[in-house]
Order: structure tokens, then C-alpha cells, then sequence
């Protein structure tokens, strides 16, 4: 039961990204590119997007806890390292390339197309090979210690 | 290569704010952030057997979406790629590597964090937008591709 709901929060957010046109890398380029083609419909996206998250949130997180789970996990860190920022910066120099983002290129592999698939196996091979580096690092600097 | 695409207001909209809702359900029902990368890489390092089947549901969800769009609208959501498969390679593979550093990318610190009014997630996000409409402007205005 548990799954099945789960399996229906997906889709929500998957029919969402598939008609917001999060899943078209040539409007989300066209948004970006103010100087060119403007597409504009993406503020309208994130705007909407925000509007509902933000007053959802502050209705459910007044709950004592999840209706599935102990409780919210929620990030609490809030300092800025290197780290954000330039994962951040060189996330959007990617996207900027090639018009997918994660949440925008998960739900389009759903149309079967090829250049979605490519797109995802490089994104994938991005985040392994950033999972190996550090934990090859982080064994190291504990050996060190 | 450009593609002009409609800007489409209440389309974008509507899809913006079943991202929310999904985001809002998602809180309600396991308290965690509907982040994209977080789901993506839960699936790929694995802690637990019921942490990744909630990811994996929520993705098969995901990929679902435009399947739904074609039943109940006859037509599945445009997805146009105006780049090259090497720039899909490449973008791909920085996206993944920028999103596993800053821990979040357009769901989970553009729409998430931000209606969190997490500082981080602010910071993450100006960064990303603003690295995407440069990366964008340099390749269709300065490079000419």
C-alpha cells in the first residue's frame, strides 16, 4: 500500500514535469537564452511550483510526524562551503549544455527517446564517479589518521 | 541550434503545481525532500532495502508521467534536443558531477529548499541559474553553435 501511494507521488510530479516542459531541453534553453528565442513559461513553472510547496510545507511540517515514517528528515545545515557553491555553479554550466536537469530528464526517459537515455547514462556515470573519488579520498584521509 | 518553442503559461503553471503537490505529498507521507538527485543517487549507493525501494517507486512513478500525459491527452509531451549527442555526453556528465557536491538540484534546492527559505538551497540556486543563462548565452552568442 505503502508503494502503491509512492508509486503515485512519482507520477504526480512526473505529469507535472512532463506538462510544465521541465522534460524539453529546447524551452528550458530558450528560457535561459533572454538575448534569443525567450520562452518564458519556465518562471511560471518554478513560481507555481514554489507557491504550492511553500504553503504546503508549513501546513504538513506542523505535524508531530510523517503519516509513513518516525519523522521529517530535513537538511539542517546552513552554511555555505565550496562545495555548494561550486557544485551548483558547475551543475548549471551542464545544463546550460545540454538542457536536462535530473528532474526534468528522470520523468522524460518515460517517452522512450534516445538522446533522454544518453543524457541519463552520463548523469549517472557524473555521480559514480564523484561517489568513488570521495570515498577513495575519505579512506585515505582516515588512514592518514 | 535554436528551436523556437510557445511560451505556455497555463500549461507551465498547472505543471508547476502538481510538482508541488507532489513535493507536499511526498513531506506528508515519508518527510522527505522530493529532490531529484537525492532519489537518483539513494537508488545507485543503497543503505537499505526500504530505503531504496521508496526511491525506486517513486522514480518508476516518475518515468510514468508521460505515459499518462499520451492516455489522457493522445499525445506524449514534446521533447525536443537542439544539441549534439557529444554536448548531451558532456552536459550529462557535469550535471552529475555539480549535483553530487552541492547536493541538490533544480526539485530539491530550486523547488524544496527554497520554499524552506533554506539559505543554502537560495545560494545553490541563484548560483545554477545564473552559471545555466551564461553557459547558454556563451554558446549560442559568443560561440555561435
Amino acid at each position: 500500500m505503502r508503494l502503491i501511494i509512492l508509486y503515485f507521488i512519482g507520477l504526480i510530479f512526473g505529469v507535472g514535469i512532463s506538462i510544465s516542459g521541465m522534460a524539453n531541453p529546447a524551452r528550458v534553453l530558450n528560457f535561459f537564452d533572454v538575448a534569443g528565442a525567450w520562452d518564458p513559461s519556465l518562471a511560471f513553472v518554478m513560481g507555481s511550483a514554489l507557491v504550492v510547496t511553500f504553503i504546503g510545507y508549513r501546513l504538513v511540517l506542523k505535524q508531530p510526524s510523517p503519516l509513513m515514517a518516525s519523522n521529517f528528515q530535513l537538511p539542517t545545515r546552513r552554511d555555505l562551503d565550496l562545495q555548494l557553491i561550486g557544485g551548483s555553479a558547475f551543475f548549471g554550466i551542464g545544463w546550460g549544455m545540454a538542457g536536462f536537469c535530473p528532474g526534468g530528464a528522470l520523468p522524460a526517459l518515460g517517452t522512450g527517446r534516445i538522446e533522454v537515455l544518453i543524457f541519463v547514462t552520463a548523469l549517472i556515470s557524473g555521480i559514480v564517479v564523484v561517489k568513488i573519488l570521495k570515498s577513495i579520498f575519505s579512506t585515505r584521509s582516515l588512514a592518514q589518521v | 541550434m535554436m528551436l523556437e518553442t510557445a511560451f505556455t503559461p497555463f500549461y507551465s503553471l498547472a505543471g508547476g503545481a502538481l510538482i508541488g503537490l507532489a513535493a507536499v505529498l511526498l513531506m506528508l507521507t515519508t518527510g522527505r525532500i522530493m529532490g531529484a538527485t537525492g532519489i537518483l543517487a539513494g537508488i545507485l549507493q543503497p543503505t537499505s532495502l526500504p530505503d531504496w525501494s521508496w526511491r525506486a517507486v517513486v522514480l518508476l512513478g516518475m518515468i510514468s508521467g508521460p505515459g499518462a500525459v499520451l492516455l489522457i491527452t493522445g499525445q506524449l509531451p514534446a521533447v525536443q534536443v537542439p544539441v549534439s549527442t557529444i554536448m548531451l555526453v558532456i552536459g550529462g556528465f557535469i550535471v552529475g558531477v555539480g549535483v553530487t557536491f552541492s547536493s541538490g538540484c533544480t526539485s530539491g534546492h530550486g523547488v524544496c529548499g527554497m520554499a524552506r527559505l533554506s539559505p543554502r538551497s537560495i545560494v545553490a540556486t541563484l548560483t545554477f541559474m545564473i552559471t545555466t543563462a551564461i553557459t547558454v548565452y556563451l554558446i549560442r552568442h559568443v560561440i555561435g553553435v
